[in-house]
């Protein structure tokens, strides 16, 4: 890097702990901060950097990172790969454990899996970079169009997938290899389910989800989006025309409310704001001064940091337990945090007051009721699980609204599997990929 | 405060610290920028017959992210004119009176050749001493000189020889590595007459294959040539060489100067005491620059400072009686790991290691939650490799183990005498 004297911001924008710019009093932030607040947050490494990181991996024998994983990825493996200089190896290695390892290289919560086991936290009391290594062997492989796999010669078999984000990604990827007939159906236009429409852009962008999810399409998947199963599509009917089928669509809406003014405009779930940023040009979606985010998980997160780097002057969650209930993970919180957001624990929401537009969220705490002003009120309390729908397929449900698998994620009904979060009731990319690669792994074993 | 100041028969410099004949000490405003930073003295570039240089000289080898762990070299002697060599060379001893400046010389193998050379520099440089270059593998040796010469003990001898009929001042023989067993031609140094020798010039070597010229390292427009090697990564087989001269009867009194990837204070200390009187550098200074030296002083003095030594004599040779031969070794002092579980981090590379590469005595073992490393006492030879390949300081260390037993060499046992202690058996059970 070349010495050069940092340049003074001409914008009225000053920079929060974490980096984020926001507008100092009676400014607005520029279109220009917000394209810095939205940059990634782990940006790739150099060459040189990954040389070095890689460097300090200690190659250890049965490592703890693979262990942790779900998938199991060979980390010490691609690691040295890298150093190396074997980037279409290092590439294979991750994608053959794991086909979404781009997506999970940006979004994946390593600070609890692989980063978290890795010995060199209390060697060095810094862990290697694993998901920064991970996306620089699989940035390298879309850079440099490397082919990994090769589908098997056609087995004649055919397998319906429904759903097209990770879940369904990956045992499409997995399929293909053994030369099966893969179509995948999809509500959304296209694929790649949340990490093309619902991770923060500063986590990973729709392109990289895109391209990722293009890379499996490529191997001879078929895609048809805007397509719902059980709606546009029979279930009976796909389960009749198919060898196999698997079902990774997800979760359902977010959860409401129940409370009185709920329908106000400015009332918004978290998924949709996330989606409508993600879908449109970032610039262009405005936020009023005050957002209250209502629930204290990592997508609670995900829609106030992307509130504030959007500019709002003022965000708050809206958590009606305390600090130590919230089921973001710990560097999630410290993110926001970093970022000026604000907390309101204990605060249970009694109300949206305000005309047609919302004014404000009037909360009970322990020191009685009060209204919390806001120009959005942002609900994050989670999604609605898919027991209705699963139902409606003849597959078994558990009493949460979740299905039904075994170890080979094969449910109760013949020629049917499913993985992701319509089993585990909303996880991490990472369990997704592993489900959907065991299922077509049991699906291929089920036509020898 | 430790006195640095270092005595090569006769030849006085201010500290330890030489700069060798190379890159570094091609003209007067490095060897003066030298001297500002403290080095104590400087081997000039070898001077002599002249010569042509190729580009591309340098090929680098590294480890990991560490760069130049060795370093090679085509480059030939001085490419500069011999009159503008002597200029600088008194200039500077003119200038700086006090530290050590060495002729380095390499000529034909003619008597009137060297002859001319050594009365024309001491007359007219004012050097301290003259370093005769009997070691450098490349270029130079196709034309029977450099390591041509120090390869033949009789030539080597014979051009010492010629040198000290005309010279008034302490010649320095700089050997080659490039020989089967280094007492051969340290002894012809000595036969020869010569004051102190010095080594190990470069090693030969060929740095690396460019794999999309296939083209060897470094290459001049597509074809390479072997050349010669040093940095951190020869000062093993240096080591090696100098405990051989210290520990040979014949020239254990005989001055030396040593080279061969010195890069720190510690390097400097080791050397001394295997009996170096100084050490010269080159490698570290072509990678980091002169001001590397402020460190090697200081590191030194404080180092002697703690061990109470005052002067370098103090410790010069400290360790070469240590140094002896195989089967001098006592076989029945045994030794074993052990390893601090609180220091551990779990990378297991000493398990595998010992496993795979060693010698299978060390096992996994589920305790309180955690896998354990456990020695197996009964299948551990002391070996050391666990402790090498470990990453945290101090986690396995090698203890003495008491085994009764009275020592005994393998020149004792061998003799008959003696007995051995029960030791590891590695018995392996294979289906026939």
């Amino acid at each position: 890097m070349s010495r050069t004297t940092p340049s003074t911001s001409t914008t009225a924008t000053t920079a929060t702990k974490s980096g984020v710019r926001v507008a100092l009093p009676g400014q607005q932030v520029g279109s220009a901060d917000v394209a810095a607040n939205f940059a990634d947050i782990a940006p790739p490494l150099s060459a040189g950097e990954a040389f070095a990181e890689s460097a300090r991996c200690l190659y250890c024998y049965d490592a703890p990172c693979t262990n942790v994983c779900p998938t199991h990825i060979d980390v010490p493996a691609f690691i040295k790969k890298i150093h190396s200089g074997n980037l279409r190896g290092a590439a294979r290695v991750i994608l053959d454990a794991n086909p979404m390892g781009h997506s999970c290289a940006r979004a994946c919560p390593v600070e609890v899996l692989c980063e978290g086991a890795c010995v060199m936290n209390e060697a060095e009391h810094r862990p290697i970079q694993i998901a920064r290594l991970q996306r620089h062997a699989t940035d390298a492989l879309l850079e440099r169009g490397f082919a990994l796999f090769t589908p098997a010669p056609p087995s004649g078999k055919k397998v319906a997938v429904v759903g097209g984000g990770p879940a369904g990604l990956a045992c499409a990827q997995e399929l293909r290899r053994h030369g099966h007939d893969v179509v995948i159906y999809d509500a959304h236009a296209k694929p790649g389910g949340l990490n093309t429409y619902g991770i923060a852009q500063y986590k990973l962008t729709p392109e990289a989800a895109l391209a990722e999810a293009d890379t499996i399409l490529k191997l001879g998947v078929t895609f048809r989006g805007n397509t719902v199963v059980g709606r546009d599509v029979a279930f009976d009917d796909l389960v009749r025309d198919h060898d196999a089928l698997f079902i990774g669509f997800g979760l359902g809406a977010t959860n409401q409310l129940g409370i009185p003014g709920e329908d106000k405009a400015g009332v918004i779930d978290a998924l949709s704001f996330i989606e409508h940023l993600k879908d449109k040009p970032y610039g262009a979606y405005r936020v009023p001064d005050r957002v209250l985010v209502i629930g204290a998980g990592n997508t609670a997160v995900d829609a106030a940091t992307q509130a504030r780097r959007l500019g709002a002057r003022e965000v708050a969650f809206v958590y009606r337990r305390g600090p130590d209930e919230a089921s973001a993970y710990a560097y999630e919180m410290e993110l926001a945090r970093n970022d000026g957001c604000l907390f309101h624990f204990w605060a249970t929401p009694l109300e949206v007051v305000g005309g047609a537009h919302v004014d404000g969220l009037k909360v009970k705490t322990p020191d009685g009721e009060q209204v919390l002003a806001a120009g959005m009120v942002i609900k994050a309390i989670g999604q609605e699980k898919q027991g209705t729908a699963l139902r409606g397929f003849g597959v078994a449900v558990d009493d949460k609204g979740r299905a039904v698998v075994d170890a080979q994620r094969k449910t109760s009904r013949a020629k049917v599997w499913a993985g992701g979060d319509c089993v585990n009731g909303g996880k991490e990319i990472v369990n997704a990929a592993e489900d959907g690669k065991q299922a077509a792994r049991a699906i291929h074993a089920s036509f020898a | 405060m430790a006195d640095l100041t270092a005595n090569l028969a006769g030849i006085v410099s201010p500290n330890p610290f030489w700069l060798a004949s190379a890159p570094p000490t091609n003209t007067y405003g490095q060897v003066a920028r030298a001297f500002d930073n403290g080095w104590g003295g400087a081997v000039w570039k070898t001077i002599g017959q002249p010569i042509v240089n190729v580009y591309s000289r340098y090929g680098g080898l590294d480890i990991g992210t560490q760069r130049l762990m060795g370093l090679n070299n085509i480059e030939l002697i001085t490419d500069r004119p011999i009159e503008d060599n002597i200029k600088e060379m008194r200039l500077l001893k003119k200038r700086y009176p006090k530290h050590a400046l060495i002729a380095s010389l390499m000529v034909e193998s003619k008597r009137e050749a060297w002859h001319e050379i050594v009365k024309r520099t001491q007359g007219e440089t004012g050097c301290d001493g003259f370093e005769l270059n009997f070691g450098c593998p490349h270029g130079m040796s196709e034309r029977g000189m450099g390591a041509a010469v120090g390869q033949v003990p009789e030539y080597c001898a014979q051009i010492v020889e010629w040198v000290k009929e005309v010279s008034t001042i302490p010649v320095i023989v700089k050997l080659t590595p490039n020989v089967g067993d280094i007492t051969y031609p340290a002894r012809a140094a000595k036969k020869g007459g010569g004051d102190a020798i010095s080594l190990i010039n470069t090693i030969n070597s060929l740095i690396g294959v460019d794999l999309d010229r296939m083209a060897p390292r470094p290459h001049v427009n597509g074809k390479g040539s072997h050349g010669g090697y040093c940095g951190p990564a020869v000062k093993p087989i240096a080591l090696n060489m100098i405990s051989a001269i210290t520990t040979d009867p014949e020239t254990a009194m005989v001055p030396i100067s040593g080279i061969g990837g010195v890069s720190n204070w510690r390097d400097a200390a080791e050397f001394i005491a295997l009996g170096c009187d100084n050490v010269q550098v080159c490698t570290a200074v072509m990678h980091y620059g002169f001001r590397i030296v402020e460190d090697m002083i200081d590191g030194l003095s404080h180092w002697m400072d703690e061990k109470g030594y005052e002067t370098l004599s103090d410790f010069k040779g400290k360790a070469a009686p240590s140094v002896t031969k195989w089967e001098n070794l006592n076989l029945n002092h045994f030794m074993r790991a052990s390893i601090d579980h609180e220091k551990c981090v779990g990378c297991e590379l000493c398990y595998i290691a010992c496993e795979d590469g060693a010698h299978q005595a060390l096992k996994l073992v589920q305790k309180g939650g955690r896998r354990l490393v456990e020695v197996k006492e009964d299948m551990c030879v002391g070996c050391n490799l666990c402790s090498l390949v470990c990453p945290v300081p101090d986690c396995i260390s090698m203890v003495h183990v008491e085994n009764g037993a009275l020592d005994v060499t393998w020149k004792e046992f061998s003799a008959g005498k003696g007995k051995l202690a029960d030791r590891p058996q590695h018995y392996t059970d294979i289906e026939e």
